[in-house]
This record gives C-alpha cells, sequence and structure tokens, in this order.
C-alpha cells in the first residue's frame, strides 16, 4: 500500500513539473488583457473579495456593452495571498500575455507594488496602485510607468487634518492628535505628511504604532486614554480596524473623535465592530451605496445575466466593491482615452495605454455618462502628476450604512506634492534613473 | 542495473572518500550541472527565470541553510526569514553605504552578519531544546523584523522602511537580463552547496549529527558542545543570509521587512520537511516541491473546473487550493516522513537492480 | 502608580484571553506530545461555525453545542487520517503535520461558511463598569471579566475532568506514558480523539470570545501567535501553567508597550512602539535560560 502511494507521489511530482512546463497559451486578436492579481484566502481575502469583485464585475459590465468602442477585455485572475514573492510569480506568469495589449494592473498590496514597481518599468507594463503603493511616483517625471491614480495616503492625511481642523472651528492650534498606525510601510508612509501638517497648523502629534496584526490594543488605548488627545487618526488594515474601535469603547473614547484612513473604513471594519462602531469617521475615495447608477445597472445587467463574480450580492455596494468598480472604470476610462488618441476600436499597446494613463480626463460630465455621478472624484493626471486628484470623502458609520458628511476635500497639495518630488529625486540618484522633462510631454 | 557499482575498485584512500564514489552519481551530476548551466540558460524564457528559478535557487539556498541547522545539528529553528532579512538588510547596507564596495563582497560580509546574529540567537540552544527552541527561535523572528522596521538607519531613512537595491554589477558588468542573474544565483547557490555537502562530510558534520541524536552521548565522547551547536547556527545564518541577500538583490529588488515573516519561515521548513530533514538533495527537491505545486494547483484547478463545469468561483478555487497544498503536506508526511530525498534513495536501489529485482 | 495599576490589570484580563487559546495547545501536547500548530486555525473554525450556524437560523443556545459537534468531527477526522497514520514518527514530523492541517483547514473554514468578516454578538458589550470608573477613574471591562470568569471556569472544568471520571483519568495515564497505558489496556486512539474533542471545545470558547471582541475572521488564526510565548512561560504539560503564564505575559506585555519605548526613544531618538509584537518571546526566552522548561513544565532528564 505505502509502496503504491510511493510510486504515485513520484508519479504525482513529475506530472507536477511537466504540467508546469505547459504554461503559455494563446491570446486572441483585438483584446486588451487584464493581468488581475488578486487575493481572496488569509488574512485580507474579505477585503479582496469585495474590491475584485467590483472590478471583474465592471469588466464584464464593458464586455456586455460591447466592450471599449468594440475591443473585448480578456482577464486572468491569479491567487498572490497578499504575498509579495507569490504576487511577483504571477505577474512574471501573466506578463507575456498582457505584453502586447495590456491594462492597468492592481494589486491591491502595497509589498506587492513596491516589488512589481522596478519590474514593470522594465519591462514596460502600467502599474495602477489607487491609494496604496509607492506614493512618490505622483512624480511622474521619474516613474512613467507607476500610477498612484485618485490620491495617496498623504494626501489623505492632509485632507483629513483640514476635515478636523474644520470641524475644531478653522483651528487645531494647541490640539492633540494621536496616529495610530500599522507598524509596516503602510502605515509609516502618512507620517512625514503628518508631522508637516503639525508644524503648520501646530497641534501636537503623538504617533503610536500597533504591531501586526493589531488583533489586541490594550496598551494602546490605555495610552491614549492617559493622553486625553483631541482626536485620533486610525491607519489600520484587517483585524486592526475593529479592534480599535472595539478597545476605543472599552476605554470611553468617543468615537466621533475618531476619524479613519480608506484602508479603515469599509464594511468589513465596522459591521464587526457592532456597536462600537456608532458615530465613527473615515475617510474615502469612493462612496458606498447601490444609489449610484452604474452600480445599479451592474447589478441589474451582469448579475440578471448570472454572470457576476460575487456569490454574495449583499457586498453590491460596499464601499471596497465600488472601490473595485471604480479602479475598473479608471483602468477602462485610460484605454478609452489612448483609443481617441491612437485609433479607436483598436487595441492598445502598453506604451498606448500608459499615454491614456497620463492623459486621463475624468470630468463630471463624464462621469455622468458613465452613470457613475458622486462614485469618485473627478480625475485629471499627467505626467507631473500621476496622482490626478488628492480628494477624499468623509463619511459616519451610523450603525447600518456609511453617511457621507462632507463634499469632496483635497488636502494641502502645496505641502505635500513636494515632499514626493523629493523622495523620488532621491530615488532616482540610488537608481541612476534620469528623470524626464514634464514641460515636454 | 543503471547503477550497478559493480566493477568499479578504488585502489586509493582520495578515491574512495571522493564526494561521489559511484561513476554513474559523477556521470548524472555532470549532465545536471550541464544543463542547469548551459542548456538552461539557452531554452528557458523569461517567466521561468523570474518566477520560478531564480526563486527556487535562492529558497534551495535557505533552506540548506535550515537543513544544516535543523537537519543535521538537530536544533529546531522557525526563525530562517529573518536572517535572511538580517542578510538582505546588510548587504543593502554595505553596498549603498560604501562606495566601491564589490557586490560579491557584500554578499560574503552579508553572510557574516547573519551568522553574527545567528550565533547570538543560538546561545540559548545551549540551555533549551526542542520545540521550547523552536519556540524561542520566534523570538529572534519577530525581533530581527521588528528592529529592521525601527531603525531608519537600517533601511538608509527611507520613511516607508521598503529598501529598494542597487543593480547588481560585477567587475563592470550589469547583471539586468534574466538570464545573467540566474547564472550569478546558480553559480553562489552551486558553490555554497558543494561547501555545504563537504562540510557535513567532514568533521564538523559529523560532530553535528552525534550532537543530533543525543547531545549528551556526544559530549561524553569528547564532542564540545557549545561550540558544535553555535558553529551550526553560524553557517546556517551565513547560509540564510546569503540566500536573503540574493533575494532581494536578484529576485526582488526591493523589500520590506515585513516580506521576511512568519510564513516565509515556515515555507522554508516546510521545503526541508518535504524534501527531506539531513539530506543536501532534500533541500533542492523541497524548494522546487513547495514552489511549484501551488503553481500547479493555481493553474490546474481552475482550468480542471471548467473542464467538470464545477460551480466555483475564484474564491472557492483558492481555498481549495489551500485546503489541497495543505492536506498534501500532511500526506507526504504520512506516506514518507524521509522526505522526497529518501524516494529518490529508493528509486536508487531499484534502479541498481533493475530488471532483475530478486 | 494609578495608571500603572490600570495598565496591570488590563494587561493581566487580555492574559487571560491568550491563556484561553494557550489551554488547548496544552492539552493537545499532554496526551499525545504533538505541538499542535492548528489551535489558531481551529479558534477560526470553532468560531466560523458558530457564526455560521447562528446565520442559518439556529439559536445561541443550539449553534452552541452544533458547533461543537463540527469541532468533535474534526478532531476524530484528524486522529482517524492524520495523527493514527503517523504514531512512532518524529515530533518535529507530527509538527509539521498541524502545520499541514492548519493551511486545511483555513481553506476549508471560509469555503463552508464564506469568507466576509462577521459580527458574533454574546449579549455583552465591550465597556468599562461604571462604578470602577467613577469611583477609582479605572476601566476594567464587563467583557474581560466576564471572559476571566468563563476561562476560570473551564479550567476548574478541566481539572475536575481529568481528576475525577474515569476518562480524565485514562487520558492522565496516557499522557504519562503511552506504551504503559497502552499494556493496561485504554484505548489509546479513542483518548487522542477525544482530547482533540475537548480542544475542539477549548478552541470554541476562545473563539467565541475573541470572535465577540475582535469580529469572526481569518485574524483569529493569529491567536495562536499569542499563545505560543504563554506556552513556553508556563511549559508546554502544564495546564495552571497555560493560566499563570497568560497572566505574566498579558500584564507584561502591556506594562512593557507604555514604559519601555519612551526609555528606548530616550537613547536611539525616534519611535519605539509596537514591541508587543516580540517582547513576549524575548521574555519567554529570557525566562527559559533560567528555568528551561518552563514555569510548570516537567523537568527533562537525559539518559544516555
Amino acid at each position: 500500500m505505502i509502496k503504491r502511494f510511493k510510486q504515485l507521489t513520484l508519479a504525482t511530482s513529475l506530472a507536477v513539473a511537466c504540467f508546469a512546463a505547459a504554461l503559455p497559451a494563446a491570446q486572441a486578436a483585438e483584446e486588451q488583457f487584464f493581468m488581475i492579481p488578486s487575493y481572496r484566502v488569509g488574512p485580507y481575502g474579505a477585503n479582496g473579495q469585495s474590491f475584485y469583485g467590483g472590478f471583474i464585475d465592471y469588466l464584464t459590465y464593458v464586455n456586455m456593452k460591447g466592450g471599449i468602442d468594440g475591443v473585448q477585455i480578456a482577464w486572468e485572475e491569479c491567487e498572490t495571498e497578499y504575498n509579495n514573492a507569490k504576487g511577483v510569480e504571477c505577474y512574471e506568469r501573466l506578463k507575456s500575455k498582457a505584453q502586447k495589449a495590456p491594462g492597468p494592473i492592481h494589486t491591491m498590496s502595497t509589498g506587492i507594488s513596491y516589488a512589481l514597481a522596478d519590474k514593470a518599468t522594465a519591462d514596460h507594463l502600467p502599474l495602477a496602485m489607487m491609494g496604496y503603493g509607492l506614493t512618490m511616483a505622483v512624480d511622474g517625471s521619474v516613474f512613467p510607468w507607476l500610477f498612484p491614480l485618485v490620491t495617496t495616503y498623504q494626501m489623505q492625511a492632509s485632507a483629513i487634518v483640514k476635515f478636523l481642523k474644520d470641524k475644531s472651528g478653522g483651528s487645531l492650534e494647541g490640539k492633540k492628535i494621536v496616529y495610530l498606525y500599522h507598524d509596516s510601510a503602510y502605515g509609516k508612509e502618512p507620517i512625514l505628511a503628518l508631522q508637516a501638517e503639525s508644524r503648520l497648523n501646530k497641534f501636537t502629534l503623538i504617533e503610536i504604532p500597533v504591531a501586526h496584526p493589531g488583533n489586541e490594543q490594550g496598551a494602546q488605548w490605555q495610552r491614549i486614554r492617559q493622553e486625553k488627545p483631541d482626536y485620533v487618526i486610525l491607519w489600520g488594515w484587517g483585524v486592526m480596524n475593529m479592534t480599535a474601535l472595539n478597545t476605543a469603547q472599552k476605554m470611553g473614547f468617543p468615537r466621533e473623535k475618531m476619524v479613519g484612513g480608506w484602508w479603515s473604513g469599509s464594511e468589513e471594519d465596522v459591521i464587526p465592530a457592532g456597536d462600537a462602531a456608532k458615530g465613527y469617521t473615515s475617510a474615502t475615495w469612493n462612496v458606498a451605496g447601490k444609489d449610484v447608477p452604474l452600480i445599479a445597472d451592474i447589478e441589474k445587467t451582469v448579475y440578471g445575466a448570472g454572470k457576476g463574480n460575487l456569490k454574495d450580492t449583499s457586498k453590491l455596494g460596499t464601499i471596497l466593491y465600488n472601490r473595485g468598480v471604480s479602479a475598473a472604470v479608471l483602468s477602462v476610462e485610460a484605454i478609452r482615452t489612448a483609443q481617441a488618441k491612437f485609433g479607436k476600436g483598436k487595441a492598445m499597446g502598453p506604451e498606448q495605454v500608459r499615454w491614456g494613463l497620463e492623459h486621463l480626463n475624468l470630468t463630471e460630465a463624464r462621469l455622468k455618462e458613465l452613470g457613475a455621478t458622486g462614485l469618485l472624484p473627478e480625475v485629471k493626471t499627467s505626467c507631473s502628476n500621476h496622482e490626478g486628484s488628492g480628494k477624499v470623502k468623509m463619511q459616519q458609520w451610523d450603525g447600518k450604512k456609511w453617511v457621507p458628511l462632507t463634499d469632496w476635500i483635497e488636502g494641502n497639495k502645496a505641502l505635500i506634492h513636494p515632499l514626493f518630488q523629493a523622495d523620488a529625486q532621491k530615488y532616482a540618484k540610488e537608481k541612476g534613473i534620469t528623470p524626464r522633462d514634464c514641460s515636454k510631454e | 542495473m543503471f547503477y550497478r557499482e559493480t566493477g568499479q575498485f578504488k585502489t586509493s584512500y582520495a578515491a574512495d572518500q571522493q564526494i561521489f564514489p559511484i561513476r554513474q552519481d559523477r556521470i548524472g551530476i555532470g549532465i545536471l550541472l550541464f544543463v542547469a548551466f548551459v542548456v538552461i540558460p539557452l531554452t528557458a524564457g523569461n517567466y521561468w527565470f523570474n518566477a520560478i528559478l531564480i526563486p527556487f535557487l535562492i529558497f534551495a539556498l535557505a533552506a540548506l541553510g535550515l537543513n544544516i541547522l535543523t537537519g543535521y545539528a538537530g536544533q529546531l529553528s522557525l526563525g530562517s526569514a529573518a536572517f535572511m532579512a538580517v542578510g538582505a538588510y546588510a548587504a543593502y547596507n554595505f553596498q549603498v553605504r560604501i562606495e566601491g564596495m564589490p557586490v560579491l563582497l557584500s554578499f560574503v560580509l552579508a553572510g557574516l552578519t547573519a551568522a553574527g546574529v545567528g550565533i547570538l540567537f543560538g546561545l540559548p540552544s545551549l540551555r533549551i531544546k526542542g520545540f521550547y527552541l523552536a519556540v524561542a527561535t520566534l523570538a529572534a523572528q519577530f525581533f530581527i523584523v521588528w528592529c529592521l522596521t525601527k531603525f531608519p538607519y537600517l533601511s538608509n531613512n527611507s520613511s516607508s522602511g521598503v529598501i529598494s537595491v542597487p543593480g547588481v554589477e560585477i567587475l563592470g558588468f550589469r547583471f539586468d537580463s534574466p538570464q545573467s542573474r540566474y547564472l550569478l544565483v546558480l553559480t553562489i547557490v552551486a558553490l555554497l552547496a558543494l561547501a555545504a555537502k563537504n562540510m557535513v562530510r567532514s568533521t564538523t558534520g559529523r560532530a553535528w549529527m552525534a550532537v543530533r541524536d543525543m547531545d549528551v552521548a556526544a559530549e561524553v565522547i569528547g564532542i564540545r558542545l557549545m561550540r558544535t551547536k553555535l558553529l551550526a547556527f553560524a553557517v546556517s545564518s551565513f547560509y540564510c543570509g546569503v540566500a536573503g541577500a540574493l533575494y532581494a538583490f536578484c529576485y526582488l529588488g526591493s523589500v520590506e521587512p515585513d516580506g521576511f515573516s512568519l510564513d516565509l519561515s515556515f515555507k522554508i521548513l516546510f521545503m526541508i520537511i518535504v524534501g527531506g530533514v539531513g539530506s543536501i538533495l532534500g533541500s533542492f527537491l523541497g524548494a522546487a516541491f513547495i514552489l511549484l505545486v501551488p503553481i500547479f494547483l493555481d493553474i490546474a484547478l481552475p482550468w480542471f473546473s471548467e473542464l467538470l463545469h464545477l460551480p466555483f468561483d475564484g474564491a472557492t478555487v483558492s481555498h481549495i487550493q489551500l485546503m489541497v497544498f495543505g492536506a498534501l503536506i500532511m500526506f507526504f508526511l504520512i506516506v514518507e516522513p524521509h522526505g522526497l530525498a529518501r524516494l529518490w534513495q529508493i528509486g536508487k536501489e531499484k534502479l541498481r537492480l533493475w530488471p532483475f529485482p530478486h | 502608580m494609578q495608571f500603572f495599576l490600570e495598565v496591570m490589570i488590563g494587561g493581566l484580563l487580555s492574559g487571560v484571553m491568550y491563556s484561553l487559546v494557550a489551554l488547548g495547545f496544552v492539552l493537545i501536547f499532554k496526551a499525545s506530545g504533538v505541538l499542535n500548530f492548528a489551535q489558531g486555525a481551529m479558534v477560526f473554525f470553532a468560531a466560523l461555525s458558530l457564526v455560521g450556524c447562528m446565520e442559518k437560523g439556529a439559536p445561541f443556545w443550539l449553534a452552541l453545542p452544533l458547533a461543537f459537534g463540527i469541532m468533535t468531527l474534526l478532531g476524530i477526522a484528524t486522529e482517524k487520517f492524520v495523527l493514527r497514520k503517523m504514531v512512532n514518527q518524529p515530533p518535529i514530523a507530527l509538527f509539521m503535520a498541524t502545520i499541514g492541517l492548519s493551511f486545511f483547514i483555513e481553506g476549508l473554514a471560509p469555503m463552508l461558511w464564506g469568507n466576509e468578516v462577521r459580527r458574533l454578538d454574546i449579549g455583552l458589550v465591550d465597556e468599562p463598569i461604571p462604578w470602577i470608573l467613577d469611583n477609582w477613574n479605572m476601566v476594567i471591562s464587563k467583557f474581560d471579566l466576564f471572559a476571566s470568569g468563563l476561562a476560570l471556569g473551564l479550567v476548574a472544568l478541566l481539572a475536575l475532568f481529568f481528576q475525577y471520571t474515569r476518562v480524565g483519568r485514562a487520558l492522565r495515564a496516557v499522557a504519562d506514558d503511552h506504551q504503559a497505558a497502552l499494556s493496561i489496556g485504554i484505548p489509546l486512539q479513542h483518548i487522542w480523539a477525544l482530547v482533540w474533542a475537548v480542544a475542539g471545545f477549548v478552541a470554541l470558547v476562545a473563539g467565541m470570545l475573541w470572535g465577540a471582541r475582535n469580529g469572526v475572521q481569518f485574524a483569529l488564526t493569529f491567536t495562536a501567535l499569542k499563545a505560543l510565548p504563554v506556552l513556553i512561560l508556563g511549559g508546554f504539560t502544564s495546564v495552571p501553567g497555560a493560566i499563570v503564564g497568560g497572566l505574566i505575559i498579558g500584564a507584561s506585555e502591556k506594562l512593557a508597550e507604555i514604559y519601555i519605548p519612551p526609555l528606548l526613544a530616550g537613547v536611539f531618538g525616534g519611535n519605539f512602539g509596537g514591541i508587543e509584537g516580540w517582547f513576549p518571546y524575548v521574555m519567554a526566552l529570557l525566562f527559559l535560560l533560567i528555568r528551561p522548561e518552563g514555569l510548570f513544565g516537567e523537568k527533562h532528564i537525559d539518559r544516555v
């Protein structure tokens, strides 16, 4: 018996080797290929599930409506488990298919974006990092292939400070703000921006890191209780968010004084916290809800035809689902922009898609055409500004749903953008990159 | 028949003690090296280099390091990823801070730095044994990663703690193409594997094995426990450190401390268990297995579910992958606790008699 | 001083939550010598099953035994298909098998019940007790007190079970010496299945409390990492060790997180928070140097 097993395993391992050898496959002619390095298992699987569900549903939706001016979208998913090495493997595996006519790549992971940044640049594939990733890539002169679209951590932090300033009557002078963050690259990125803001607005900034995964925050909140800050800015991811909300309740800290970033402001973060989340405010760059016509239409068209990506339709209209849709909208719009210049009805090559991403102009009128009014802010990119918006909205959790509190708030660009440029210049020097001259683009 | 040793007479001690005393092994290794150094660079595509071969070699090196510690010296460690992190960050710092530093030298120094840290965290092994030690090495895992996050100096004051390594250049030649990087990694790994193979046949290796089998008995016959155990930690960490440096310089290009997580440590541990504890060959086989199976499942399962029209969505397929991976690990441990290397040995025995088994 | 006390009490109470997870490890290690790394995954699976049953319409009092039933099945299956086949293999191989098991469970649980993050309401709010807050200005959470009570009750129950029941005696015999136990006719395999079921029950209680606190989601598996230092400190084989170890780790980690980073910042400059990830391990390690078998562990005697 055991002997049989051994032979079997030997044969299986051989089969594995052979199968892996037969990877590359053919590709049809006029197709725009999206590689989707997604994650649906592991600690952040729930988040990935909604985001990529929305992303793929929109692609299906576009295809059902006749594609991008006749060009159909093809895609292939690859499970990264939010793991950098697996992300690289996925990228390398799907790269050859994408090289002809790629769609922007969305990894939804800061770590994987970092690992892919150099590779995508070398391979000439556009990498989009919407609200995460290598934020200094806002400076497109150094990073032609990287697009931290819509907004960045730093701009968000700045916008949050602006919101808090308005909330406390126009001045933060003498106030105390705690920045409670996930102790990783993700949490550390906005610190410089917040420090600059604290100097400018003369508030005291207290930085409190939380070790991964952040499922125990007694000590941190005890410290917050002792410090008695006016506000807490929460920069968590996954379980850290609900733990923060619950512990805040335990320590009697009012949730109305807590403001989260956009990765701390999805339904996944607040529903498990129950009543502890009521009154909590968070930033977001896309709104929740099915009352956006586009989302309603996706539900009708795609799910009506039984082609939806998600089994659980209750996720439709959640923050992360809508964020996935927004990401897909921007990607498709970039390809449309490119088509407008390089020829309608043709699949766009890498350089053309890159051009499209760099010349995006998603106006209010265009958003209305798409049925996406209010879903995301206007986005207008250029060579020197790969971010394109820098605006966020504040929303409050009322116990059942996210209620938008404000209109779009823009961060302090004059303060924040020079930080990106300084970082990008340092990076260019270390790597020996000669930046492009953006005035000539 | 293929492995018949009949007629291979040894007339000198040197011949008797060579690494591969059987002629067929020597030919086999020769062919293997020829394929690895000549055939593969000429034929393989970029995907193979970037996503499979380079990480395979690097992980095999790390597994080799852990195998020295766990397989030969018997000290279970769950902190290999942290030692890789030390190597990666040390190599980066040597490279960035010292003008004109040769890359290879900074790899060696990175290995030595990791060895130093390894000795430090090996000290408890003098008193603690078994699972207590395994869990204690977790202290190294978490502490080192934390240090790398917390001291901005170590990441050259990068605001996010992520380091992006400069390109590899040796004697004016830039290792830009996947082929060249593959050859560089292959050369380093082959040399270190050769060194390891020799080390475990030497006095040191035998002392390690004696300590592994029973440390009290080893002490009684005059092996100095402290020196032997710490040496194992140092050598193992050296290998892991070099692997870490290669991981950063030749594979990912930019790394963050969180990338060297406990999961990676476990992955390396899996490699040696599946490949074979206490076997150089096993480190390579295990690395190949652990690296290829998830990729295989990733490709095969969606294909399979489409073929059979199973109503699986993307998430379910991912979940099944995880389950199959876990089940495979258990299956392997049940069927062949000595790993793939043992299977190879059985195969060799078979070939020796084939086609006339008794 | 008052702040110190508050932090310490908060830490002690969180420590009990760690003990709960550590308890599952101890039970299995004691009976079969396996360091069951899948305990964290079992906590996740148990909590998910509980919530899953409740979502399907079962009331809490019914969902609890149902989830326990599922955990028992899992335990029996593990014994039958994995452990029984691995008798006489080195402990490291068994340890690895449990890591494989944890992957399996991590895939199985969300596949059965879905992987969205859920809320588990056990009718207890994590709020400070107003009376203590008013009189001493100290935050003591109702929830934590309840959890501690439950944990202590569970330990008492286990102690009684081990001490006074027939099965408990058999369990202790098996823990002492497998072969001797076999030779006097104790069915080893039944005992092991039983131990896994009991460990499943402990995981269910831990999953229920952790899940009510932080939401039922994948991150519940990380609770295992909090339990390991508790385990080293208390000793792998001691039930009271798990409790005492949990208390020590909980309190010291919270105090360290408050008081050590400012000291470090004074020396090096910068921000050194977030030491909770490694501090318990380093502390346990230093402790081991003094007492290599943990607080209550059995002393290991080497014979040549």
